[in-house]
């Protein structure tokens, strides 16, 4: 089953992820090293902070008419010869793939770059359905034999040791046990996953780009994996969320410059692929995704969340996703964008992960269309804790520091010597564990407070 | 020039010795200081728990204890930028310009009625106040160690106090630029120049093990390049490394930065 299946929240996962400290040091140490590289390729691009600028601007119009360039995009993908959809939520977009797979009777599906699909439980879905789904992607493929979510929407195996990937592919691929070597283990996906491209006549992708003008679409890949599905089979599907559209053809110059070198440091994917019509014989479909983001959209608090381009810079450079792993997010899209994403699909399941940063800012910096993260964190907070999500320990907690803390007299009397400190501050809110002093030392009250010294020393 | 004196709660009781510095260091620069008595905290490890609609209680009192100031100074990033973005008041646009605010209706669920938007363009943090306000060329200060400067985020990003690594833009630092003015201080680098330290308020009780792990890993930067000390502008992020160093048994010390500027 799916870790995010069995829901706790992320405190309690990224403290099971700690317990191996070696590992947690690794998963820092290779998503940093992915940080630096983003920092480098950033670095020589002299107008990346106006690009970022560009790309931040050319999204709010996007958001702000997304009715009108949705209809302008349907009405030239159709002009091209593509069958578009429209999807309410998750449940309608998993129903119209299906029922595209049952026209052209066919039980098998090739499938590349879709984080969508992952939020929508497409998988899940279409397995209940005797539907066999290969993600065709190395990450995604390693996880999906693994039987597990993907703990990164860029690097979806990142969590794994070559090692690990070894012996999943021993146990599934039949490859030698004890062989770790990258080259040779991504030799025999290869083989694995040609056998698949060659027999499977339908292959599902995402969408990175929309262009409104011309009604195409763009899917970005290293691997190339969504240009040999999508050429080799008679039906090509691809899913997208409805704020995955740019205006003109023009604004991709802006946004693919920004992607790559946010998400791993290279220039530019080896494959930007443009598709346009569907080449004779075949049939091209895309389903365009609600999911919630309307309602997104109404929020003006949250609804700049919707310009991102899932590039994971945040993730990257997040100090508490490095130190924790995706899994512990529990949803298809983790990490700080994840955050202020996901509690707008269920605000219960979801009520922690907004907490899960310590607000440091540094995802809102790398962002390349300037979403305000860290800002946006802390207003989830407020909304989760007004809605009456929060913890009934905390809430008592809080309402007993408040109480001290808006009268100067009985803060003085509790301060004395910090005593009342060390029982109430937020950082012994939960004493009953007192989660501080497990690894940490608490600070030594000192003799008197300042307030105490300023009355003796500069008031006598 | 007359400065009301903000000592965040944590500083009243755990660490005076940081209050006494900020005080002494002002007064020696030449500016009227006053503390007022009544002052607690800024409400922010309410607000930033998801409670900021309870923290009017702490919002009114800091408003009547530092109304009527020339500037407003404490020695603590963190708490300046809490008062700067969510001590608003109603309807005050330029306010909330100011302080980069959303213009929407305030998320903590209420807006304070007045006086918000005077102090949020009066409250300044230290080192900021040292630099922007006061232009220090020179110190009289000496502290001949080795030091590691911690880079406090809601100071570094909140206030920029300093370039951050993850934009593209030439580097400035006003913590490093009055540290070079403290003889002989030698300052000791970092593999990661600004990354958080783990502390984050309630973050550092409720995600314990992440935020231990990242205390830990922060102090072992500073320790591998050789800090003596390791200073910073926010007592918070100090208390915090300080546990960890403590708890390891390192020589290793913290020092909030008034102390380091303090020292003669």
């Amino acid at each position: 089953m799916r870790p995010h299946n069995n829901h706790t929240d992320h405190a309690a996962l990224a403290a099971i992820f700690n317990r191996d400290e070696p590992r947690v040091d690794w998963h820092d140490q290779t998503l940093w090293w992915v940080r630096r590289k983003r920092d480098v390729a950033a670095s020589k691009v002299p107008e990346w902070e106006q690009l970022r600028e560009a790309a931040s601007r050319i999204k709010d119009n996007v958001l702000s008419h997304l009715s009108g360039y949705l209809a302008q995009f349907e009405e030239a993908a159709m002009r091209n010869g593509v069958k578009v959809h429209w999807a309410a939520d998750a449940a309608e977009h998993n129903a119209i793939v299906y029922s595209i797979l049952q026209r052209h009777r066919v039980d098998r599906m090739v499938k590349s770059k879709s984080m969508l699909t992952e939020e929508c439980g497409l998988n899940e879905f279409l397995h209940e359905k005797g539907i066999d789904v290969v993600d065709t992607d190395l990450g995604e493929r390693v996880v999906q034999l693994a039987g597990e979510p993907p703990s990164h929407i860029v690097l979806p195996c990142i969590h794994k040791k070559k090692e690990e990937i070894g012996e999943i592919f021993h146990e599934h691929l039949g490859t030698p046990s004890g062989n770790a070597d990258p080259k040779f283990l991504t030799h025999a996906a290869r083989l694995h996953l040609r056998e698949k491209f060659l027999t499977r006549r339908v292959a599902l992708t995402g969408i990175n780009f929309a262009v409104a003008e011309t009604g195409e679409f763009v899917v970005c890949t290293n691997e190339g994996n969504a240009d040999m599905g999508a050429h080799l089979a008679d039906v090509h599907i691809a899913c997208m969320g409805i704020e995955k559209l740019v205006p003109e053809r023009r604004h991709l110059g802006v946004f693919l410059r920004l992607l790559t070198r946010s998400a791993t440091g290279q220039p530019i994917t080896t494959y930007s692929s443009h598709f346009r019509r569907p080449r004779p014989g075949q049939e091209m479909h895309v389903v365009l995704v609600d999911n919630g983001r309307s309602v997104h959209l109404g929020r003006p608090d949250f609804r700049n969340s919707l310009k991102c381009i899932r590039c994971a810079a945040c993730f990257n450079t997040c100090p508490v996703y490095r130190r924790s792993g995706g899994h512990s997010y529990h949803t298809a899209v983790g990490g700080p964008i994840g955050s202020i994403l996901s509690p707008n699909f269920d605000r219960e399941k979801n009520a922690d992960l907004p907490f899960a940063s310590t607000l440091c800012g540094s995802c809102s910096n790398v962002c390349p269309v300037k979403i305000d993260i860290h800002q946006q964190l802390y207003k989830w907070r407020q909304v989760i804790v007004r809605e009456g999500y929060a913890p009934v320990v905390k809430k008592a907690a809080m309402q007993t520091m408040n109480w001290v803390l808006s009268n100067p007299g009985l803060y003085h009397a509790a301060g004395k010597t910090g005593r009342w400190f060390l029982l109430h501050v937020p950082f012994a809110v939960n004493n009953g564990l007192n989660a501080w002093y497990r690894q940490r030392e608490m600070p030594e009250p000192p003799k008197q407070s300042f307030g105490e010294w300023y009355k003796k020393n500069k008031h006598e | 020039m007359r400065v009301g004196l903000f000592i965040p709660c944590y500083i009243d009781q755990f660490y005076p010795q940081v209050g006494v510095a900020t005080l002494q260091l002002l007064e020696k620069l030449g500016c009227e200081v006053v503390y007022p008595p009544d002052q607690t905290c800024c409400g922010q490890p309410m607000a930033n728990s998801g409670f900021g609609h309870l923290t009017h209680g702490c919002n009114d009192l800091f408003i009547k204890n530092f109304s009527g100031f020339d500037y407003i100074v404490a020695p603590s990033g963190s708490c300046v930028l809490h008062i700067k973005e969510h001590l608003h008041g109603e309807g005050d646009a330029s306010a909330k310009q100011a302080a980069g605010g959303a213009g929407s209706k305030h998320p903590d669920g209420g807006e304070h009625p007045d006086g918000g938007a005077d102090i949020a363009g009066k409250i300044f943090e230290l080192v900021e106040f040292l630099t922007d306000i006061l232009k220090i060329e020179r110190l009289d200060a000496a502290f001949p160690h080795k030091v590691g400067l911690h880079q406090s985020c809601h100071g570094q990003r909140g206030l920029h106090l300093a370039q951050m690594s993850e934009l593209m833009a030439p580097p400035f630092s006003k913590p490093e630029r009055l540290l070079s003015m403290v003889k002989g201080l030698e300052l000791t680098g970092l593999d990661r120049l600004d990354e958080c330290c783990g502390f984050g308020g309630t973050f550092c009780v409720t995600e314990e093990a992440v935020s231990v792990k990242m205390g830990k890993d922060r102090v072992a930067d500073h320790i591998k390049h050789g800090a003596e000390f390791i200073t910073a502008c926010d007592m918070s992020c100090l208390m915090h490394m300080e546990g960890i160093l403590r708890r390891h048994k390192s020589t290793a010390r913290v020092k909030h930065i008034a102390e380091i500027l303090n020292s003669q």
